[in-house]
């Protein structure tokens, strides 16, 4: 390495420094600078909260979804021992209940955030953005409304 | 389609694309799935109706799927969370995503059996 050393934290360009002590580099204002007529707030922190909130159910949901994969398909013989009796015998304890309440909800809102992110990013007009937000909104309110309804009001003697 | 939608075409990259696809597929499988369930309210026979159509062997290798994308789209969650909130998860997240896809690989190889046996025992008699 044959370069000198300068104070000026710049490499020698074509063989002679730029920029040094005596000589400084101009100051360039950073991007999207707050000035004194940068509101604010401007939306709000919407956006950082379905973050946050993406991988914190994203956490609870992996120990909830993964223990009800673990009954539901592999222990005591799988999938072949569900039916209305397993689901009444399960929703008798109200801790099996909250479980399946808490996954609703988690997983629903969940799945509905990131659709509504996939939606964002392919469809390009406005329009259409509008209308599969407005389809997907409908739908997870309507199934959300309809597990919880149906978790809090099971009948096990219905026959 | 806009252009160059193909972007770096790195692990990265295809991690995201799977994170995406799996997400979507599991989403429309829970509308399903919380209908299915909703027949509890309507009578047992109807219940019991649909869900036998799951223990069918067809309706058990889509299960298996079903399990394959869970358990992807969740082990990839766990990764990213480490890449936004470890400070050196974005310069591990390549052996992550290998660690990802190998814990994936053996707990797909044991889910062959609870899943797949059954559908086994009525394809093939037993």
């Amino acid at each position: 390495m044959s370069t000198t050393e300068t104070s000026s934290g710049v490499s020698p360009v074509e063989g002679a420094a730029v920029y040094t002590v005596d000589n400084p580099a101009p100051v360039i204002q950073p991007p999207r600078q707050r000035t004194k007529k940068t509101p604010k707030s401007t939306r709000g922190n919407f956006e950082m909260y379905g973050w946050l909130f993406m991988r914190l159910s994203g956490v609870v949901l992996v120990v909830l979804v993964i223990g009800h994969l673990l009954i539901q398909l592999v222990l005591d013989g799988g999938v072949s021992k569900i039916g209305f009796a397993f689901v009444a015998g399960r929703w008798a304890s109200p801790w099996w209940q909250v479980w399946d309440l808490l996954m609703l909800w988690l997983a629903m809102l969940h799945g509905c955030n990131g659709l509504r992110t996939v939606i964002n990013d392919y469809a390009e007009r406005a329009g259409t953005r509008l209308w599969l937000k407005a389809l997907l909104y409908t739908a997870t309110v309507w199934t959300i409304l309809l597990g919880t309804l149906v978790i809090f009001t099971f009948d096990p003697n219905i026959r | 389609m806009p252009a160059g939608t193909l972007y770096r075409g790195r692990e990265g990259m295809w991690s995201w694309v799977a994170h995406r696809v799996t997400g979507v597929l599991i989403f429309f499988f829970l509308f399903v799935h919380v209908l299915d369930t909703a027949l509890v309210r309507v009578s047992p026979e109807a219940y019991d109706t649909v869900v036998a159509t799951y223990k069918t062997p067809i309706v058990a290798c889509l299960e298996y799927g079903l399990v394959a994308a869970i358990l992807f789209h969740a082990l990839n969650g766990l990764r990213v969370i480490a890449v936004d909130f470890w400070a050196k998860g974005a310069r591990y997240q390549k052996p992550m995503l290998w660690t990802v896809v190998v814990v994936w690989v053996v707990l797909m190889l044991g889910a062959i059996y609870p899943v797949l046996g059954h559908a086994a025992r009525v394809v093939f008699g037993s």
